[in-house]
């Protein structure tokens, strides 16, 4: 893994539509670590394994894994207090 | 936002290819006719389908350069080397070809012009295509609000919009542009010569107790490094909007 290959939650914006039918990247989100709320657009995106991983900017916790199956995305909620859309 | 909006955001479009611009050797920006849009805010994105004949698909997200528009949607793509979408954007696609797009997509990485300003736009190589959306929707509708662009290229082939640019500062009071050249520069170059570094942002970036909105878009290193100066400088990390395409160009 180098150091500079990860990128925003933004990028996960087009997923995070589809499962969930609305904006998410603006939405408000608790990191079950260090307990600071951050936008899911601004959390850190890692995607060079399977599957897409959400980290805490401030801790670099795992927040959420998202994985591709035949049925559909699951959301692992790894460490993620709470997550609140906007109106 | 109208649930009919909503849910119009979830299905595949076709966009066409009705005019297109080489911005530098390695920058084109595409505009597309996708009938069916929504509308978007400056800084959100889209996200690009290809289909091979053979059924493979590639996806990709693609800032938005131009504010709201009716059905007509401006990429402004750089050719990634090995990459899946890019090089076909840049280098092949014609008028009159077709493709699928999703969006607009995007809440967070976005300018709503009547959250007002400051705007402090710092862009690293073709991360200024959603700064550029933001610039030219303040000059549309908002030219009351005050913006300063930073932006970062290898040359000075390399520099995106660089017309408009030049035009926009030499006619808008309240737009201030900023540029630098970290590996070769004109004769007479009068910008910049160097990488982004706290020094730079120090003279560039607004006082800290403006409250500037604060976009910094490009390669990871690159807004890593803007957004971590500009901490240093007392800027409130929440307060910085990042874009982060990866380890080389992108997104």
């Amino acid at each position: 893994m180098t150091e500079y290959e990860h990128r925003d939650g933004n990028a996960l914006g087009g997923l995070l539509l589809e499962a969930f039918g609305r904006e998410m990247t603006d939405a408000d989100a608790c990191c079950g670590n260090c307990h600071r709320v951050n936008q899911i657009g601004g959390m850190l995106l890692y995607q060079s394994g399977p599957g897409d991983v959400l980290r805490c900017p401030n801790c670099a916790t795992v927040v959420m894994v998202a994985t591709a199956r035949p049925d559909g995305t699951r959301f692992y909620f790894a460490q993620l207090t709470w997550m609140q859309p906007r109106n | 936002m109208a649930r009919a909006t909503v849910l119009g955001r979830l299905n595949w479009l076709s966009a066409e290819v009705v005019a297109d611009r080489r911005e530098t050797p390695r920058v084109r920006s595409l505009v597309l006719d996708c009938p069916g849009w929504p509308g978007h805010l400056p800084g959100q994105h889209v996200d690009i389908r290809l289909t091979a004949e053979d059924g493979y698909q590639a996806q990709r997200s693609y800032s938005i350069a131009t504010p709201a528009d009716g059905t007509r949607v401006t990429l402004t793509v750089e050719h990634v080397p090995d990459g899946e979408v890019s090089p076909y954007l840049v280098d092949e696609a014609v008028i009159g070809d077709r493709f699928e797009l999703r969006g607009p997509i995007g809440g967070y990485f976005v300018w709503r012009p009547d959250d007002g300003g400051p705007l402090l736009l710092i862009a690293g190589g073709s991360g200024i295509a959603p700064l550029m959306a933001m610039l030219r929707a303040r000059r549309r509708l908002h030219e009351g609000v005050r913006a300063r662009l930073l932006m970062s290229a290898r040359s000075s082939d390399d520099l995106i919009y660089a017309a408009e640019l030049n035009e926009l500062a030499a006619t808008d009071p309240g737009v201030e542009v900023v540029q630098t050249l970290t590996r070769s520069q004109p004769e007479g170059w009068t910008g910049y010569s160097r990488r982004v570094d706290r020094e730079m942002l120090a003279e560039v970036a607004w006082p800290e107790a403006e409250h500037a909105h604060t976009y910094v878009c490009g390669p990871t290193e690159f807004v890593e490094a803007v957004a971590n100066s500009l901490v240093a400088l007392g800027y409130d990390p929440r307060s910085i909007r990042t874009e982060r395409f990866g380890p080389s160009g992108g997104s």
